[in-house]
């Protein structure tokens, strides 16, 4: 059984971190972020080709993060293989000892940096969801029987501040029934939302993460308005990040996270943390907010 | 319908190289309602050649360019003409251009890029709708096909991509397919069908080449 699943089944409020593989086999800068997260957080979730920006390989660097001592969640993604290679990667994870495994749709191949490549989109992030509990259950897809059973601790995802959010909970409850044994959240920033989605998810009995992602300067912000789905920033904080000098940034930043994790932390099991490259303010954002 | 557009001059004419003498087939069907390869671009297709230094020794609009007993019987007829042609131009679909270039046993160019079996909104206004994909699930999905109309075929409901305003974050020009069909669901009281896990579809039913052979002609021909 992996850590993080022994701490979510605690009840304790679990934070998990995220690192994001290069464009290029340069991995320090990557690995020095995760030792900041070392002993903070429960499990280090390692992005798939996030973006459709073509990286390192997701199941590479989580099998570098267990030789450092580290625990992973592998993130997969379902537009790049189809449910013969997502299937094999599985199993491929498992011999290395990683269970926790974070089912995801994936971006659009548009999105990113490939944009003729052919979006595979085989399964999905509810049937991926399924096909890895069916291996952990020592069948494939097909039912054929397996040669040494693996077991995975799967997740998924979910957008608390997408609109209309109600599609979202009936596919939340579809994720359940796949096997989600936890959720990390897209990023939010108004408490209210949050417990508001808690109240209506807590019939599932299934812990949620709640996504807080740094922000770095009141643009990103409007970017993220803009650009991407189911992430709303309020004004007030656009104000608020815009209101201090670039050099008093990182400090504005952690300010609002750790405000917006302890206004968070009794409506939710956890908060998965996502520093986008300012891993190493991640200690001092959880001093502040009390974890 | 095949949704279809013409390729560029430039580009048949490259494909033409070599060639002096050409014939023009076109079709009264899709291609027509494409304006594509009915009698209008025929004539044009046929006024740009010749100013360009070729030989036009025909044209010929095919009621549907896709059925081989008529290609045939078509080809019998123009059989001269096409006989005193280096080559066929097909302004109309890929499969019109194959049925063609096989059934008369001549060199078919293709004139158009073939584009999706679409729904023709109005004359130069064209919406793909159905991939013919081989199991239809319109019935549950309350009429809105995920398989084309989702960008990317999701079958078990939105990903985290649409805005509030309904549109997909890949193309903000369209609708979220699973959002519509949420609306729809939610109208007909069948909201519960979103709840449960869906199978992966079944990909094995769009095994290229498809065909079809009714069960008793199959039979007839074996016999």
């Amino acid at each position: 059984m992996s850590n993080f699943s022994e701490a979510l089944q605690s009840g304790k409020f679990v934070v998990t971190g995220e690192i994001g593989p290069p464009k290029g086999t340069n991995v320090e800068q990557m690995f020095e972020e995760a030792e900041h997260l070392r002993g903070k957080v429960a499990a280090i979730n390692v992005t798939d080709i996030q973006s459709s920006v073509m990286r390192v390989s997701s199941l590479a660097v989580c099998i570098k993060l267990r030789e450092m001592g580290l625990e992973p969640v592998l993130q997969m993604v379902c537009r790049d293989r189809n449910r013969l290679a997502l299937q094999s990667d599985l199993l491929g994870a498992a011999i290395w000892g990683i269970e926790n495994v974070l089912c995801l749709t994936g971006d659009h191949v548009s999105l990113g940096d490939h944009k003729e490549a052919k979006g595979v989109f085989d399964l999905d992030s509810v049937t991926l969801l399924k096909a890895a509990n069916t291996l952990a259950s020592g069948k494939d897809m097909a039912g054929n029987d397996l040669d040494g059973t693996p077991s995975f601790f799967t997740g998924a995802v979910v957008s608390p501040a997408s609109e209309p959010v109600e599609p979202q909970i009936i596919k939340m409850k579809a994720k359940v029934e796949a096997g989600a044994k936890f959720f990390q959240t897209q990023a939010v920033y108004d408490p209210q939302q949050m417990e508001d989605f808690m109240k209506k998810v807590s019939g599932f009995g299934v812990p949620v993460l709640a996504g807080i992602v740094l922000l770095k300067s009141a643009g990103m912000a409007k970017f993220m308005n803009s650009n991407v789905a189911g992430v709303q920033v309020p004004d007030a904080l656009i104000e608020e990040m815009a209101s201090v000098g670039k050099k008093e940034r990182k400090k504005k930043s952690v300010e609002i996270a750790a405000r917006l994790i302890k206004q968070m932390k009794d409506c939710c099991n956890g908060v998965h943390i996502m520093p986008l490259g300012w891993d190493s303010l991640v200690p001092k954002l959880l001093d502040q907010a009390g974890l | 319908m095949i949704i279809q557009k013409q390729k560029a001059f430039e580009e048949i004419m490259s494909a033409l190289e070599g060639e002096e003498k050409v014939f023009i087939f076109g079709c009264a069907d899709c291609a027509t309602a494409c304006k594509t390869g009915g009698e209008d671009e025929l004539a044009q297709m046929k006024q740009k050649l010749e100013e360009q230094g070729k030989q036009v020794t025909g044209t010929y609009v095919l009621d549907t360019a896709c059925l081989s007993g008529e290609v045939r019987k078509r080809g019998k007829e123009l059989k001269e003409q096409l006989d005193a042609s280096d080559s066929v131009l097909v302004l109309a679909c890929g499969t019109a251009v194959q049925t063609i270039g096989d059934g008369l046993e001549v060199i078919a160019h293709p004139g158009v890029d073939s584009l999706f079996i679409g729904n023709v909104v109005r004359l130069g206004k064209y919406v793909e709708k159905c991939s013919a994909c081989g199991k239809c699930i319109l019935e549950e999905t309350g009429g809105i096909c995920p398989v084309t109309r989702c960008a990317k075929g999701l079958m078990n409901g939105p990903c985290g991509g649409y805005s509030p305003d309904g549109k997909c974050e890949v193309d903000p020009e369209q609708d979220c397919a699973w959002l519509l069909i949420y609306e729809r669901l939610r109208e007909r009281g069948k909201l519960g069908w979103m709840e449960t896990v869906k199978d992966p579809k079944d990909y094995s039913t769009v095994s290229s080449p498809r065909t079809l052979v009714w069960e008793h002609k199959k039979e007839a021909e074996d016999k």
